[in-house]
């Protein structure tokens, strides 16, 4: 579904709002007509109020509750969907038209494509892996693991020395979480890692990105460590997060127990520019405990 | 992956004088697959002292060398090496002459420096270790209600008002259950000068029981009118405490009590059972406005500041921090406080330079930073906070949670060679003080001193 559809949809919902339920059963006498709606609330080319702008922590939709005010005060604590209210057995409208909106975001950052412009924008060369559509990428992880020779090559002469630490950026699952974290990450953990006197290659982003491509990315660098910012797959709460996946001489084959991961990275969750620079002290302790993933954890441990 | 604190807290109050030792569990609360986000997950009390009574030399001077006497003969009961102890607080009250108490207490448990992070607190922070031992806050956080509690010690009251768990106000009047000393015969052996024009009795008088009650119905409703419960009037002015910022309070849903008072409120003693005016002021108080509603004793009566100091002082730091070149414990740090204008300021390094002028030690600068902040936001704070650095240690606390970031971008800019402190998740205002200890996982143990709750008062120490 496209952007025009989606503010269609929205905006034929909300003017559907004011209607009377269809009678169902004879015996329906609604005892209390509800909140009048005015007429023509929406003129053509009007905006509709964007549903989404609601935060869903102050979003109490209970009608008469024995205690509203406590219940607000817990439901600042979580963004689940609570106190949602009903409207019969069923949902309120508002509710109805979140949920099916955060559930098009969540399809849109899946679905979308990091802008073609970003990587040059931001001074990254753009490389891209076997996958040739997002159909292809999300049907075939295995293609997103992989480059062809053309890509490799440009790895090659974007990172013609074998350095330290390599940082990728992939689009992953949601590419809203790279427009919108990547580069605050990238930056602060590019700054830490140089406050720590550690050496970085040239950052480079890729597009049709699985985790595993850091491995592939290792294999034609040699870098001692891969640190992929990558779209997580997005839920209903945010479409935004973002993980580091941090990988300790990272190769083809390398086991998926030898990645340390940062996920929730994302304004509501862990700050980018925070999550960067704790990426940062992460690498420094891999690089000299000179293990990663769950060997860190162990060593760390004991 | 739990560590553990070892903290002490000694209340050196008007009439008592108590120890506690606590464990407090610090846990990284975040999965694995995350930043740590380090948090006190446990209190636990594992030695409580007899309630002493505070030796003095004269009436209104603590006898510092046998305080410390106390102390060591505690550690020993405790058995608990000096070592073994992370933080803790000392709090010491009275009616008068507190700094020179404090100086007193400190210099006889100079041998325990090192062990409590916190060497005095003002009525502000006392009030708010009350509330917190007594689980006043606690139970405003359970049931959502406004709370007002009172701690009612020997000589002074000292009030919070909690609403939703959250502490927002604080107060403190000269009113407690020890202002008029009784031998037992009933012969008055001292009377506190704050009840000058309010008791006319002397010392060496035997006043009938009626005009004791009296004086407590009078204290009891100081009480009310600083609850909000009747008209404030002369004498609610009269005992409010000099550094108190006094005022009434707006009335709360529920009244809570603690400190030694308390005990008498719902239990009858014999009016002179403890030589004080403590049993009747108790029976005052369930007679009066303040028992009128709702109202509840704490968790802990007579040990809530005690206990408050041993395990409410200590509070952590956020979980991604910067420090390098800095020797831990640090202690008594000044805050110097900007406003979110003048972090925007293009001007900020001059009012840096300018605000730093004002203390003799070096303070530690307080920002608001900014919520889930652009790296953008973070490099031109650290370039202004850089241009204002001449030498020394650079000393940061933020509230945002940034200041990994913002301590690798002042890295880059100051070099390597520039001791840094840079904690996040900690509010400090102008004027109150801040104690850092050692790291416990990745956060750091700190605690914030004489906490000014009330806005009259900032600015006036700048």
């Amino acid at each position: 579904m496209n952007k025009q559809e989606l503010t269609a949809l929205v905006a034929e919902l909300l003017q559907n709002m004011g209607q009377e339920p269809a009678v169902k059963a004879s015996d329906y006498h609604p005892a209390d007509p509800g909140p009048v709606q005015p007429e023509n609330a929406y003129q053509d080319g009007d905006f509709v109020p964007d549903v989404t702008q609601l935060d869903l922590r102050k979003l109490y939709l209970t009608e008469n509750p024995a205690d509203g005010e406590t219940f607000r005060k817990m439901k600042l604590k979580t963004p689940a969907r609570l106190g949602s209210g009903r409207a019969g057995p069923r949902y309120k409208t508002l509710t109805m038209l979140r949920f099916r909106a955060d559930h098009a975001a969540a399809q849109d950052a899946v679905f979308s494509q990091v802008p073609e412009d970003f990587a040059e924008k931001n001074g990254m060369p753009a490389l891209q892996t076997m996958c040739r559509s997002k159909d292809e990428y999300l049907t075939r992880p295995d293609l997103g693991r992989v480059f062809d020779e053309e890509n490799q090559n440009k790895l090659r002469a974007a990172v013609p020395a074998k350095p330290t630490v390599q940082i990728v950026v992939g689009d992953g699952l949601s590419s809203a979480a790279i427009t919108a974290n990547a580069m605050d990450c990238l930056l602060s953990l590019q700054d830490g890692l140089k406050a720590r006197g550690i050496s970085t290659g040239q950052p480079v982003f890729v597009r049709y990105c699985r985790v595993g491509a850091g491995d592939a990315v290792g294999d034609v660098t040699g870098c001692d460590v891969v640190c992929v910012l990558i779209g997580e797959r997005p839920g209903l709460v945010t479409d935004k997060s973002m993980s580091a996946y941090i990988t300790y001489q990272p190769h083809t084959g390398v086991s998926e127990s030898a990645r340390t991961v940062v996920s929730n990275i994302h304004a509501q969750g862990t700050p980018p520019a925070e999550a960067g620079a704790y990426a940062a002290e992460l690498i420094e302790k891999i690089l000299q405990r000179k293990v990663s993933g769950v060997g860190l954890h162990l060593e760390a441990g004991a | 992956m739990a560590e553990i604190l070892r903290s002490v807290g000694l209340d050196v109050g008007t009439s008592t004088t108590q120890l506690i030792v606590s464990e407090l569990t610090v846990e990284n609360r975040a999965s694995s697959f995350s930043v740590p986000d380090m948090e006190i997950a446990g209190r636990k009390i594992i030695y409580k002292s007899p309630v002493h009574f505070t030796p003095l030399i004269d009436k209104d001077h603590v006898d510092g060398a046998a305080i410390g006497k106390i102390v060591a003969k505690e550690y020993e009961n405790a058995h608990i090496d000096r070592s073994s102890v992370d933080t803790g607080a000392i709090i010491i009250t009275g009616e008068t002459s507190r700094k020179e108490n404090a100086r007193a207490v400190l210099n006889a448990l100079s041998d325990f420096a090192g062990d409590f992070v916190v060497a005095t607190a003002g009525p502000d922070l006392e009030s708010i270790l009350a509330a917190k031992g007594a689980d006043a806050d606690g139970y405003s956080d359970r049931t959502g209600k406004t709370v007002l509690h009172m701690d009612i010690g020997g000589g002074t009251s000292n009030f919070s008002r909690i609403e939703s768990g959250r502490i927002t106000q604080t107060g403190c009047l000269n009113v407690g259950g020890r202002l008029v000393k009784l031998d037992d015969s009933g012969v008055i052996t001292y009377v506190s000068p704050v009840l000058e024009g309010i008791f006319d009795k002397r010392v060496g008088e035997r006043p009938p029981l009626s005009q004791l009650e009296a004086l407590a119905d009078t204290l009891a409703q100081a009480l009310e009118m600083a609850a909000g419960l009747r008209p404030p009037t002369d004498l609610l002015r009269r005992l409010t405490t000099a550094e108190s910022s006094g005022g009434a309070f707006a009335p709360a849903e529920v009244i809570s009590f603690s400190g030694g008072v308390a005990d008498c409120i719902e239990t009858e003693h014999p009016p002179l059972a403890f030589g004080d005016l403590g049993p009747i002021l108790g029976r005052a108080i369930r007679k009066s406005r303040l028992c009128a509603g709702q109202y509840r004793l704490g968790s802990e009566t007579i040990r809530a500041t005690v206990i408050g100091a041993g395990c409410h002082a200590a509070q952590l730091s956020g979980s991604t921090v910067f420090y390098r070149g800095i020797s831990f414990p640090m202690k008594n740090l000044p805050a110097a406080a900007f406003s979110p204008s003048e972090q925007e300021s293009p001007q900020l390094p001059q009012i840096i330079r300018q605000r730093r002028q004002a203390f003799d030690t070096l303070p530690i600068l307080a920002f608001p930073g900014y919520q889930a902040a652009h790296y953008a936001q973070i490099v031109a704070l650290a370039e202004k906070i850089a241009a204002a650095w001449d030498a020394g240690p650079l000393l940061l606390a933020i509230e945002a949670d940034m200041a990994k970031a913002l301590g690798h971008a002042l890295s880059l800019r100051l070099g390597n060679n520039t001791p840094i402190l840079c904690i996040d998740r900690v509010r400090l205002e102008s004027g109150s003080y801040l104690d850092v200890g050692a790291p416990v996982g990745t956060a750091l143990p700190v605690v914030i001193k004489t906490l000014i709750l009330n806005t009259s008062k900032e600015g006036s120490s700048v």
